[in-house]
């Protein structure tokens, strides 16, 4: 591989440079690219979900132009939210956690980091602007045509060569959990986009490509990469967070070795066969769904030895909560990944699919999880990185990072019960027949009972965004040095 | 290999002894409900692999599959319905509309089947929408009979189909028919035929023009001709819009509905029961 040998060659040069006089210099450039670009498609994730979430209730929004309609506005939001702000967030935290409990400074160092950066972004724009030009492949999470997939795959094989670089140079006996979490999120993402989009140019110079796949297969390929999209890039990438900042931020040691080696490969081989669960009740063999069913079923626990690590670690400094709220950010967030977790296998049993399945319950569920288990984390890892990455003596204000705590939760609850409730309620009035055995309710009552709920979970989203806007302004404030007059950190107010 | 193994002084439990960046770690035993939960859920897929389809071409002890249990519910499903489905397959529309079982059976199955099938252009419960007529008034553009009735559902109106029920005004504007002055003193004498005119001259101008291109479809007094699809126009219910504007714009160059056939989407008992139940919205005639 030639990135290898030219990743050698850097190598060379660099310990020359930073690494003889046994003080190690981390390579931070790219990290603070990376945190401010989590922050900025943050924004945009948010915002386009809150533009989507008010077309749903109010269609006049659509504006009747091709490029803003739902249809092409919905992948700009989950992959914005996803791999740009997520992916950001992914990229940047595990660059810096790696450094720092490997003590080695990034193989590759800053060109590899600035490089990856740019390609990274490159990618986040090449697909969005193919969702508005009605480029795509129609394939949920992984709508971008090959040429974006090629560029991708690039970028992300010199992520894997850069990780493992730095984890062969540490200079600590042990790999640190997080650094597992990290790697299992980077060797399985780059298995499924690869394998999830092979397709076939229709011509070199357009855009169109058809999948090797046809049919159930190629309905199957599509969730077995969707489902573990969330199972290794929203789920194990940022157990890798929680676990380097939530002992971090608490200060205590992480509560167990031995669940952490127990959780991580059960969580790693239950999950890559849970993604049949998408398509109970298809074309899809029987033997398929019992195959996906079964295995979401046993995921339960090794998802919840996460949990459990990431809250039993606070043991000892549950005080903290009243006056840390970053920390609070970090421990809701691993509340809502139990709850997410705990609903998820509930989902996948087949009787209770058949409720919820294509209903709204499916998109609370995904947002309990994305809102409150990502995003929170996230918000957390941000707000302890900004001060250190920027050389700030403190955060510019912990009661902002506070308002943002308590108006996003507020958030994420309207947007939740809502789903809960109109998504339940469409699958019950779709089931129901009359003393004659027809359809009690259309497709089109159903839609017109869901409005109200439509419009809650808009207001859920406006909130949430609202928080991220606040969170903008203090970690702006921060990176320039300033500091609040709302008197110490220790001072701050504690929870309501 | 650990090196630095320490009792944690708060849970009074040892550490492993490694630490990165300032994180150690305790070496906290597995929680036992938590042990035993994950067991219980291996447990029961093991369970469930006897009882259900776990292998290709085994069905499980249980022996069932999806497609099974749904033909099997299905099977139950119409066996519950079976003599009034019989009895609307033996039946003409107007029969089962006499029969007091048979319409309830069919009232409710149409409802049904409207709601899926044809509100999201005629609206629920046939209410119409501009360029969609309403079905629960007694103004009827092919006729409101069953036969009638039965007929525009499963050929459709302009449709693909041969049999589709068809007809088309002429352009009289846009093909150069009538200048655009004769066009605006015919649209005034059309609204004198519902009482509203605003200018009784102009209207009086427009009565003869109106006689010699109008009349033969809509009737001397707007009456219109269901045979044709002429609609009428002497009264309030306009598909189009009766504004004096709306009318010249559809003397202009009109527009057509279409409606596609069902013959052959929806199956025979089905369209009859669509049938009885447009009918009973409040203008079906006998």
């Amino acid at each position: 591989m030639g990135s290898h040998l030219w990743g050698a060659a850097y190598m060379a040069v660099s310990e020359t440079r930073g690494l003889g006089q046994g003080e190690v210099i981390y390579e931070e450039s790219s990290v603070r690219l990376f945190t401010i670009a989590t922050v900025f498609w943050g924004l945009v994730g948010f915002l386009v979900g809150v533009v989507i979430a008010l077309q749903l209730a109010f269609p006049l929004l659509n504006l009747d132009l091709p490029w803003t309609t739902f249809g092409r506005l919905r992948p700009v939001h989950t992959s914005a939210v996803v791999f740009a702000f997520g992916g950001n967030a992914l990229l940047g935290t595990s660059l810096y956690v790696v450094q720092r409990t490997c003590r080695a400074r990034l193989f590759g160092g800053a060109l590899a980091g600035g490089f990856l950066f740019w390609g990274y972004q490159l990618f986040i724009v090449l697909a969005a602007s193919g969702y508005v030009l009605g480029v795509t492949q129609s394939r949920e999470y992984a709508e971008p045509e090959w040429y974006v997939d090629i560029w991708l795959t690039l970028v992300w094989v010199l992520y894997l060569v850069v990780f493992v670089g730095t984890i062969i140079k540490r200079k600590e006996p042990h790999i640190y959990v997080a650094n597992w979490f990290y790697l299992a999120f980077i060797v399985t993402v780059a298995m499924l986009h690869i394998v999830n989009n092979l397709a076939v140019p229709v011509s070199w110079t357009g855009a169109k490509s058809y999948s090797l796949f046809a049919g159930v297969q190629d309905a199957m390929t599509q969730w077995w990469y969707g489902h573990n999209a969330v199972g290794f890039f929203l789920t194990a990438g940022f157990l890798g967070i929680m676990y380097y900042f939530i002992p971090k931020q608490a200060e205590r040691p992480v509560y167990s070795y031995r669940l952490s080696i127990i959780h991580f490969w059960s969580l790693t081989f239950l999950y890559i066969w849970a993604g049949p669960h998408h398509l109970h009740y298809t074309a899809l063999p029987d033997w398929a769904q019992t195959l996906g069913m079964t295995f979401s079923l046993m995921l339960w626990m090794p998802s919840w030895g996460g949990m459990i690590n990431g809250i039993m670690t606070l043991s000892g400094a549950w005080d903290k909560l009243r006056t840390d709220p970053i920390l609070r950010f970090l421990v809701v967030a691993v509340a809502f990944y139990g709850m997410s977790t705990f609903e998820g296998p509930l989902m996948s049993i087949k009787t209770v699919n058949a409720l919820s399945h294509y209903t709204d319950w499916t998109i609370g569920h995904v947002h309990s999880g994305a809102l409150g288990w990502v995003a929170f984390v996230s918000f957390g890892a941000v707000y302890f990185l900004v001060p250190r990455l920027w050389g700030a003596s403190r955060l510019y204000s912990e009661k902002l990072v506070n308002y943002h705590f308590w108006i996003a939760t507020l958030g994420i609850v309207l947007y939740i019960t809502s789903m809960w409730v109109s998504g339940i309620m469409q699958g019950v009035m779709w089931r129901t027949y009359d003393s004659l055995g027809f359809l009690q309710y259309s497709f089109v009552e159903t839609v017109q009972e869901m409005h109200i709920y439509y419009v809650i979970r808009a207001l859920g989203g406006v909130l949430f965004l609202a928080g991220a806007l606040i969170m903008t302004y203090n970690l702006w404030r921060t990176a320039r040095g300033e500091v609040a007059a709302e008197g110490p950190a220790a001072a701050a107010q504690p929870a309501e | 290999m650990p090196t630095k193994v320490e009792k944690d002084s708060i849970t009074g439990t040892e550490t492993t002894g490694h630490e990165w960046d300032g994180i150690k770690e305790l070496n906290t035993p597995l929680p036992r409900w938590w042990l035993y939960i994950l067991y219980a859920t291996i447990a029961y897929s093991l369970v469930y692999y006897v009882l259900y389809p776990t292998i290709p071409g085994f069905d499980g002890l249980l022996d069932t599959n999806n497609r099974v249990a749904l033909d099997d519910k299905l099977a139950v499903a119409y066996e519950r319905q079976a003599v009034y489905r019989d009895g609307v397959a033996a039946h003409t529309t107007d029969e089962i509309a006499g029969d007091p079982e048979l319409l309830s059976f069919a009232l409710a199955g149409g409802r049904s089947l409207f709601a899926d099938n044809c509100a999201p252009c005629h609206g629920l419960g046939g209410a119409g929408q501009h360029g969609y007529p309403a079905l629960g008034d007694d103004v009827w553009l092919w006729g409101g009979t069953f036969d009638d009735i039965e007929t525009s559902i499963l050929y459709g109106i302009r449709s693909e189909h041969d049999e589709t029920r068809f007809s088309e005004m002429p352009a009289f504007g846009a093909d150069e028919i009538l200048p655009a002055e004769e066009i605006a003193a015919a649209a005034d004498f059309v609204l004198s035929l519902s009482g509203r005119a605003e200018d009784e001259a102009a209207a009086a101008a427009g009565a003869e023009i109106y006689a010699d291109n109008c009349a033969a479809c809509h009737g001397e007094a707007g009456e219109g001709d269901p045979s044709q699809g002429a609609p009428r126009i002497n009264d309030q219910i306009w598909l189009y819009g009766g504004e004096r504007d709306e009318i010249i714009a559809q003397i202009r160059k009109p527009q057509h509905g279409e409606m596609s056939p069902w013959v052959g989407r929806l199956d025979p008992d089905s369209i009859k029961m669509l049938t009885v139940y447009v009918h009973s919205l409040g203008g079906g005639q006998p």
